[in-house]
């Protein structure tokens, strides 16, 4: 508003005393050149950290790179067309699939679980809110470690099962447990921030609608179906964008409990570019992965925010 | 107050301008900057008396600077480095990554700097150990520590399981792997503490499985490096050796699980003397061996470190000569209190006894002095990384109970022919 008045109150100003300061130096440009030098630490940030990176990304990708060597010669499209005929590369997005599509279904569906048992008017509920979201606050590798020690053939998980019985894998050998493994870690760290969203959304459920709902007849399903699951849809909707996007970022987990392994079972798309990169000084065809990662990732949110038009019920 | 508002953008953008000021002029004395991949302050403040009496004499340096660099993913450290325009101007260089690195130009040739620089006795280092840091005759990093892998013992628990020490099946010439292992096994059945452990290996860093194959006669891939060894009847025996060693006999511990030699939970390891200071309050009686033999008889393998000055480095000609100051008789001399050195002079029980207090002269001289020699260096190949990579993933399904080993190995072969051929 304080803009919009010194906009309109600059002219007369000006005319009315010529000649104190320059034309140009009028209270809008110097409105502009605030609300310019305000953004700039965010613009510049953005600028030599996102779009900058971003480009020499793709400048990178044409060209061949041996650190060691010393070399960097334009290669044109060398690293697109070893991209099509990677050998590793299908198993390797193959894992990256499984790895997004494990998290995103487990992650989504635990967290709206838990939202909606911790939505409930109980004694203790803040507790176990706490409890749920503190993951989220604790380090990545410092979480990832202590699992890698829970995981082991004798470690805590392994001695848990055998008092009970029962006799444990050995998690992060094994192609399918190491992958599992993986996942749940992840899924543990994060869950607890998409259930603090959907618990909001829970909560900005207009009461009446259930109201009348009971009034007409609607069972707990059909509420859930019919009025939770449409109210809350503008968040399904973000929760999975960040949850999507971030299961192909997934890097510290990968290296820290299975390196890739066994094999090459949970080898992903970002372990996958960083071994090219900076394990085997490729820098050329680590930025044409890095291109491949970052359609992906585009292509994705697309379709998913396509999609809402079909199943998100409203966006305010 | 017109004029707050433009005020207070401007204090928020200030920081802008201030970041964009700075930077040094080359002009004048330089630093020098040295990875390392060890933070031991005791090393570093070796390290650092050494530079400060080149610097007294040298007024061309003004500073050197260690710079300590995690050991795990220490060459990718170092190359993202290189690539950011950031690149030290020496570093020390794992004996997997030399191929890489001598072959690819990265290091600055140093035979004319050491041999020309007065009393640095050239002729003195040894071949065996310089073999990894050559290419055509030209020496391209020192290799500062040459180190043999010899197996470290707990006597205590090879006596609770009613085992003789190491010593005694020495003397009575039972020192072999299967004796080793039978051992062992026994120790694993009769205390449940771990038998034999390889130091390193644990499933992944496969390149310490030589300090076994080698008493095999086998080897990772020919001596030219373009034929894949893992399907040779040696390496298919020896590696069924200790296949059966961890799932049949129990003796090592399987994938998955932890045993540390140095915390009294096994009875013997494989690994280097530097690991010797971590038994200074060992609660058990321990001894120093040389590594068992094999079915191809008595053998030994050295891992090294090399110290190089990178092509790219800010500063490579003062740098070379550091390096060669650093590395002359009488500094080697100190170095070697902490690294074996690959000096034919100063190989000798006296010298490397300064270092190691812990390990009598006849343990130094059996491990050390008498095996560097014939020292077979782990296996690195140019691509190393790559290899290291594609072996590891190849050799995960040998690490099951049921593994069929030689079609594991089969499989390896085809994994890495094609890394081999590049």
């Amino acid at each position: 508003m304080t803009l919009l008045r010194n906009d309109t109150a600059a002219p007369g100003r000006e005319q009315s005393r010529p000649g104190r300061r320059p034309a140009w130096w009028s209270a809008r440009r110097r409105d502009r050149l605030a609300g310019y030098l305000f953004i700039a630490p965010q613009l510049v940030g953005m600028i030599l950290f996102v779009l900058l990176p971003l480009g020499l990304m793709f400048w990178y990708s044409f060209h061949d790179w041996n650190v060691l060597a010393g070399g960097f010669t334009f290669s044109g499209t060398e690293n697109y067309e070893r991209l099509a005929q990677d050998p590793a590369l299908p198993g390797v997005l193959g894992a990256t699939a499984a790895f997004s599509v494990g998290l995103v279904a487990l992650n989504l569906s635990l967290a709206l679980v838990l939202a909606i048992l911790l939505n409930q008017k109980l004694r203790g509920t803040i507790v176990f809110r706490t409890i749920f979201f503190s993951p989220v606050a604790v380090t990545l590798v410092a979480w990832t470690i202590v699992w890698r020690f829970l995981l082991q053939d004798d470690g805590g998980i392994n001695g848990l099962l055998s008092t009970l019985g029962v006799e444990g894998p050995n998690w992060l050998r094994g192609e399918t447990t190491a992958m599992i493994a993986v996942v749940v870690v992840q899924v543990l760290k994060n869950v607890g921030l998409n259930m603090v969203l959907f618990l909001a959304a829970l909560q900005g459920v207009p009461k009446e609608l259930y109201e009348a709902s009971t009034i007409d007849g609607a069972n707990a399903w059909i509420r859930f179906r019919r009025i939770t699951m449409p109210m809350i849809s503008p968040t399904i909707l973000l929760t999975s964008i960040i949850t999507v996007v971030g299961s192909l970022q997934v890097f510290a987990q990968i290296d820290v409990l299975t390196s890739g392994g066994p094999g090459t079972s949970t080898t992903v798309l970002v372990y996958y570019l960083y071994q090219n990169a900076f394990q085997f000084h490729d820098f050329g065809y680590g930025a044409a992965l890095s291109v491949l990662l970052f359609a992906i990732v585009l292509v994705l949110t697309v379709i998913q925010w396509q999609m809402r038009r079909k199943w998100v019920v409203h966006e305010d | 107050m017109k004029y707050t508002r433009l005020l207070l953008a401007a204090a928020a953008a200030a920081p802008l301008a201030l970041a964009a000021c700075g930077g040094e002029s080359d002009d004048g004395p330089v630093t020098l900057r040295m990875t390392t991949w060890s933070a031991s302050e005791d090393h570093l403040a070796m390290l650092n008396e050494i530079a400060d009496a080149y610097i007294a004499d040298n007024p061309e340096v003004e500073a050197i600077e260690f710079d300590p660099l995690a050991f795990e993913g220490y060459t990718s450290t170092l190359t993202t480095q290189i690539a950011g325009d950031n690149a030290p101007d020496l570093a020390w260089i794992l004996e997997n990554s030399a191929p890489d690195f001598v072959s690819s130009g990265a290091l600055v040739p140093l035979s004319e700097t050491l041999s020309e620089t007065e009393g640095y006795e050239y002729d003195d280092l040894i071949p065996a150990a310089t073999e990894l840091w050559r290419q055509d005759d030209e020496l391209y990093a020192y290799p500062f520590s040459t180190s043999p892998f010899g197996v470290f013992v707990n006597n205590d628990l090879l006596a609770e399981a009613g085992q003789p020490t190491a010593a005694e099946l020495i003397a009575s010439g039972e020192w072999t792997w299967e004796r080793v292992v039978e051992a062992g096994a026994a120790v694993h059945a009769a205390t449940g503490s771990d038998g034999i452990v390889i130091r390193d290996f644990d499933y992944t860093g496969w390149d310490n499985l030589s300090t076994l194959w080698t008493g095999w006669g086998a080897s990772a891939w020919s001596e030219d490096g373009a034929e894949c060894g893992f399907d040779d009847p040696e390496m298919t025996e020896a590696l069924t050796f200790m296949h059966d060693a961890v799932f049949a006999q129990e003796a090592m511990p399987g994938p998955g699980t932890t045993a540390d030699f140095f915390a009294g939970e096994a009875a013997m390891t494989v690994t280097q003397i530097s690991r010797a200071g971590l038994l200074a309050e060992a609660p058990f009686g321990w001894d120093l061996v040389p590594l068992p033999a094999g079915p191809a008889g008595e053998y030994s393998v050295i891992g090294q470190g090399g110290l190089g000055v990178l092509t790219v480095a800010p500063h490579p000609e003062e740098a070379a000569d550091f390096l060669a100051y650093m590395t002359s008789p009488e500094n080697s001399a100190k170095l070697a209190q902490y690294f074996p050195p690959p000096r034919e002079s100063q190989l000798t029980a006296e010298v490397l006894g300064q270092a190691n207090p812990l390990l009598t002269p006849e343990q130094l001289q059996t491990v050390v002095i008498d095996r560097i020699d014939a020292g077979v260096v782990k296996p690195s190949h140019t691509g190393q990384a790559q290899l290291d990579q594609a072996v590891r993933a190849a050799l995960d399904p040998l690490w099951t109970a049921d593994a069929d080993v030689p079609a594991v190995l089969a499989e390896l072969c085809t994994a890495i022919d094609p890394l081999l051929a590049q």
